[in-house]
């Protein structure tokens, strides 16, 4: 199919450097009939757009969306970005890509011909197909949905601010705000039972109990009364508001005393959005690898075909190295690990085994090596990974040894760091679990948990942190959040930290 | 099907709300920053734009985070060179290993001040606060351009006198060209051939004939060239004038201050915003504008910016020396012919006895025949403003400026304690008389 289209359609797509939209469509189009016979990605429509510099800072600054209610923070973050920008401190991005359907792509003005087809490839296609069949995105974000969902958003808050003061809505933002990291669910919520469901599960409970009766039971001695009416008050309690809870945006939204009805909608729509995220952040390596390596093996193609000049080569070879960097840890650019650089070595790395296999990876992947079909082997890790897992299941010792990887561990009651692990055959599976500690996202961030809260009582709030590897919060942005959170549950507020049982 | 949207021309500044908003948030930085600025900057740079950092305190946005100490983490890091399993590699004195020593600094930046640029506009809107300007004035003081009409291109109407001629023929001599408008010199050539026949006493029947054609022949030319105007009124072009911003003339500004040690740091501070307005004003107006700084004690002298401001110096005071030295310098190197003179003067309002009639009289009859404005302020302590309440009243110096003010409708005097009294010493300048356009 690839060789038939190659023929009917051969020549440069482009031999300059300016482009116009006539240039971009065809090149587009050429880059989809890879996409789609060669690589066999799926995707949702296109909608390209051409902006400027200007326009770029002004999507930064509000996380990359094409609209989004105001805020003063979105304002500090451009003008930080301006200043930068202007400076000529750092560069703007090529593109940003938004996860909607159709699949918009901001491209830069500035970009040549050869660096608006290698963008193309990048978002267009690959973030596109990532977006679609990453099993994340599907299960939490609604593509369909979210521009309409970002425009009601806008115009609610603009309504509340128009009714309620900016001042009112502004606390309420920055308070929802600093808890946008816990406001997401981690996990699907089982399905509520139907009533005839609950009826009928109540029923077989009752059924069950009364067959488990037994005099025997009658003589255990009771329990002290005062304490076990608390301990069922609390019980019922942790059993109403689905106690312990992590989402804690959710929770106050639901039970906080204080918050009047468009107080809560605006911490549902903070909520809506951080949940909306959240898969981009489980998957930063997979998501860059995934479009890195689809640029790169399109534009290869077409360059193949005769349809991409060398000199255009060269030019998109140069930005893709720079981009995919990765600097060795003692080089003062260093600033952990690139995730376009990890993903595209894994998912190049991936293609060669399954193409090209040695010894070691027909130990390491029995199934994989040697299989030849490394389009489905990656299709099938796109839609069914997230970062943490897929480097469990993927990394191989190849990669390891092409960066060089060690794993440096550091407790804090040492003088010393030590070195765990390193690139040889006792360090790679130690190096490999590692690194996927290291992405995942449930690891990096601290957990918090609404223990307990009494509203029929002192309406104290009970939070729990739990450290994993005795590592605590930071105290000053402890303390500061933890004033955002009174602001939003209008009373007493104790946080608790406590190590997690390993 | 993929869509290519050209969002190019889409309005900018889409986050100028959101950018507005932090500016409030940190208002009381901002300003804090901008009294420094103006604190630290020339009387002739006040309208520029500026890097303000603003401590991190205010705009910081909290979440709960993981300390970048304490308790036991693992990383994985590239590039390895010489570590083997087992390898164990001292930290670092101030606690954290080197990868979170390493971690731990792109995080310590952000705890930095958060630096940023304001927008001249931005830097305006702070330092005229509390200066208490009208709106009017905040607003004609932002707006940089002046407006001139320049040559730019042609138009189909306007006024007879802007006619271009030379594009008006050309036009003309296109659609002559174009409906094939007989020349003149064709329907000359025509009229001889017919006078010439018609000149033959016995014509021949074909001359006769041929008379006829001719005749035939001219009548429609002519009819043609009646037809076909020579000039119609779609060929008429008028040469098109638009707007520009364009600078009008030069002005001079005379900044004359009493250095002696009555005047402290706060006096100075007002003095130099007092300056500062005015010469915001005239720069407003002016392409070109200069400043003089005349400072005095008992003895008067041209100095540069910074001398007069910051270098102490000690004495009497006699104030027509600097008076003197401004007549001077005016004489020297800016003929009122072709200045704009204007002159500011700060003191305390103390003088040498006798020596504000001098004053006066040199005022009177010379200066203020050559100034545009003659602006004074008297800068008193916030306690003493409240008891002199008469402007009538005061000391040698103001009491003989009020008899220039008086006689001189473009001489005005203030006194002044905080920042807000400034503003209505320029109140006529900044007044939009006609006159002021005569020579703005």
């Amino acid at each position: 199919m690839a060789k038939r289209t190659a023929k009917a359609k051969s020549g440069l797509l482009f031999d300059h450097a300016d482009w116009d939209f006539d240039t971009l469509r065809r090149t587009l189009d050429a880059i989809e009939d890879v996409a789609r016979d060669d690589l066999g990605l799926d995707f949702y429509p296109n909608q390209i757009e051409i902006i400027s510099s200007e326009q770029m800072l002004d999507a930064y600054s509000s996380i990359g969306m094409p609209l989004m209610y105001h805020h003063w923070s979105f304002g500090k973050h451009f003008l930080g970005h301006e200043r930068l920008y202007r400076k000529g401190a750092r560069g703007l991005a090529y593109e940003i890509v938004i996860n909607s359907n159709p699949c918009i792509s901001y491209c830069l003005e500035e970009n040549t011909m050869p660096l608006q087809a290698l963008v193309m490839a990048h978002a267009a296609f690959g973030h596109n197909h990532f977006f679609k069949s990453n099993h994340l995105f599907r299960q939490w974000t609604d593509a369909d949905g979210i521009l309409d969902y970002l425009e009601y958003a806008r115009k609610f808050i603009a309504s509340c601010e128009e009714k309620h003061g900016l001042g009112e809505v502004e606390a309420t933002l920055d308070a929802a705000h600093s808890l946008m990291p816990h406001g997401v669910f981690r996990h699907r919520r089982p399905r509520q039972p139907s009533l005839r469901e609950a009826e009928e599960q109540r029923r077989e409970r009752i059924a069950a109990a009364e067959q488990n009766v037994h005099y025997l039971w009658n003589t255990i001695l009771n329990a002290p009364p005062g304490q076990a009416s608390t301990d069922k008050d609390l019980l019922d309690r942790k059993r109403d508001m689905h106690l312990p809870e992590e989402n804690l945006l959710y929770f106050l939204e639901h039970y906080s005393p204080v918050l009047t009805t468009w107080q809560r909608e605006i911490l549902r729509i903070v909520r809506n959005i951080g949940q909306y995220f959240y898969p981009q952040k489980q998957t930063k390596v997979m998501n860059e690898g995934c479009a890195s390596f689809v640029h790169y093996y399109i534009l290869n193609t077409l360059h193949e075909q005769g349809r991409i000049s060398d000199g255009a080569m060269l030019e998109i070879l140069h930005s893709h190295t720079n981009v995919l960097t990765q600097p060795d840890f003692d080089d003062p650019r260093f600033s952990g690990i690139n995730p376009y650089a990890l993903g595209f070595a894994m998912m190049d790395d991936i293609r060669r085994v399954c193409v090209d296999p040695t010894e070691e990876d027909r130990e390491w992947f029995p199934d994989l090596a040697g299989s030849g079909d490394w389009r489905s082997v990656l299709r099938h890790a796109w839609a069914n990974y997230r970062d943490e897992s897929f480097i469990q299941q993927f990394l191989s010792p190849a990669v390891i040894r092409r960066f060089r990887m060690f794993a440096l561990s550091d407790e804090s009651s040492s003088r010393y760091c030590t070195v765990t692990g390193i690139h040889n055959e006792q360090g790679y599976r130690h190096v490999r679990d590692a690194l996927a500690r290291d992405h995942d996202l449930a690891a990096l961030e601290p957990e918090i948990q609404v223990a307990d809260a009494d509203l029929l009582g002192d309406r104290c709030l009970h939070l729990k942190a739990i450290r994993r590897n005795s590592v605590p919060l930071d105290p000053d942005s402890r303390t500061a959040t933890l004033k955002h959170v009174e602001r939003l549950w209008g009373y007493k507020i104790e946080i608790v930290e406590c190590d997690a049982i390993n | 099907m993929a869509h290519f949207i050209d969002r190019r021309l889409n309005p900018k500044d889409k986050s100028l709300s959101n950018r507005r908003r932090f500016l409030k948030r940190v208002r009381t930085q901002i300003k804090k920053a901008v009294e420094d600025a103006v604190r630290e900057r020339g009387v002739a740079d006040v309208g520029r734009a500026k890097d303000v950092s603003v401590p991190t305190g205010g705009v910081n946005e909290p979440s709960f985070r993981k300390a970048s100490e304490g308790g036991r983490r693992e990383r994985v890091l590239t590039g390895n060179k010489s570590f083997q399993t087992g390898d164990r590699i001292e930290k670092p004195p101030r606690g954290g290993g080197s990868g979170a020593g390493r971690q731990g600094a792109p995080g310590g930046d952000g705890e930095d001040d958060f630096l940023f640029a304001l927008s001249r506009e931005e830097f305006l809107d702070f330092f005229f606060e509390d200066l208490e300007l009208p709106d009017l004035v905040k607003q004609s003081l932002k707006e940089i351009t002046r407006t001139h009409p320049h040559r730019a291109g042609y138009s189909t109407s306007g006024a007879p006198a802007n006619i271009n001629i030379a594009r008006t023929m050309r036009n003309a001599l296109g659609r002559r060209i174009g409906l094939k408008r007989p020349t003149d010199k064709e329907a000359q050539a025509l009229l001889k051939e017919i006078l010439k026949l018609e000149k033959i006493t016995s014509p021949t029947p074909e001359q006769r004939a041929e008379l006829a054609g001719l005749r035939a022949a001219y009548e429609t030319l002519v009819k043609r060239r009646k037809i076909v105007a020579y000039i119609d009124p779609l060929d008429v072009r008028y040469n098109h004038f638009v707007q520009q911003p364009e600078p009008n003339a030069n002005a001079v500004m005379f900044c004359l201050m009493d250095v002696s040690a009555s005047m402290g740091e706060r006096e100075k501070d007002l003095a130099k915003r007092f300056f500062m307005l005015l010469h915001l004003f005239l720069d407003r107006r002016y392409e070109k504008t200069d400043i003089v700084f005349i400072r005095h004690t008992h003895d008067a002298s041209e100095v540069d910016e910074d001398t007069f401001f910051y270098s102490p110096q000690t004495g009497g005071t006699v104030v027509s020396t600097a008076l003197v030295v401004m007549q001077d310098i005016i004489r020297d190197r800016y003929p009122p012919s072709e200045w704009n003179i204007y002159a500011a003067q700060a003191s305390d309002g103390e003088n040498f006895s006798g020596d504000s009639q001098r004053c006066a009289t040199l005022l009177g009859d010379d200066l203020m025949q050559v100034c545009q404005y003659f602006a004074y302020v008297e800068i008193v302590g916030e306690d003493e403003a409240q008891l002199i309440n008469s402007e009538a009243t005061g000391m040698e110096l103001w009491e003989s400026y009020g008899r220039v003010a008086e006689a001189w409708p473009n001489f005005a005097r203030k006194r002044v304690a905080t920042a807000a009294d400034i503003y209505p010493v320029f109140r006529e300048l900044f007044a939009r008389d006609p006159a002021g356009q005569g020579h703005g």
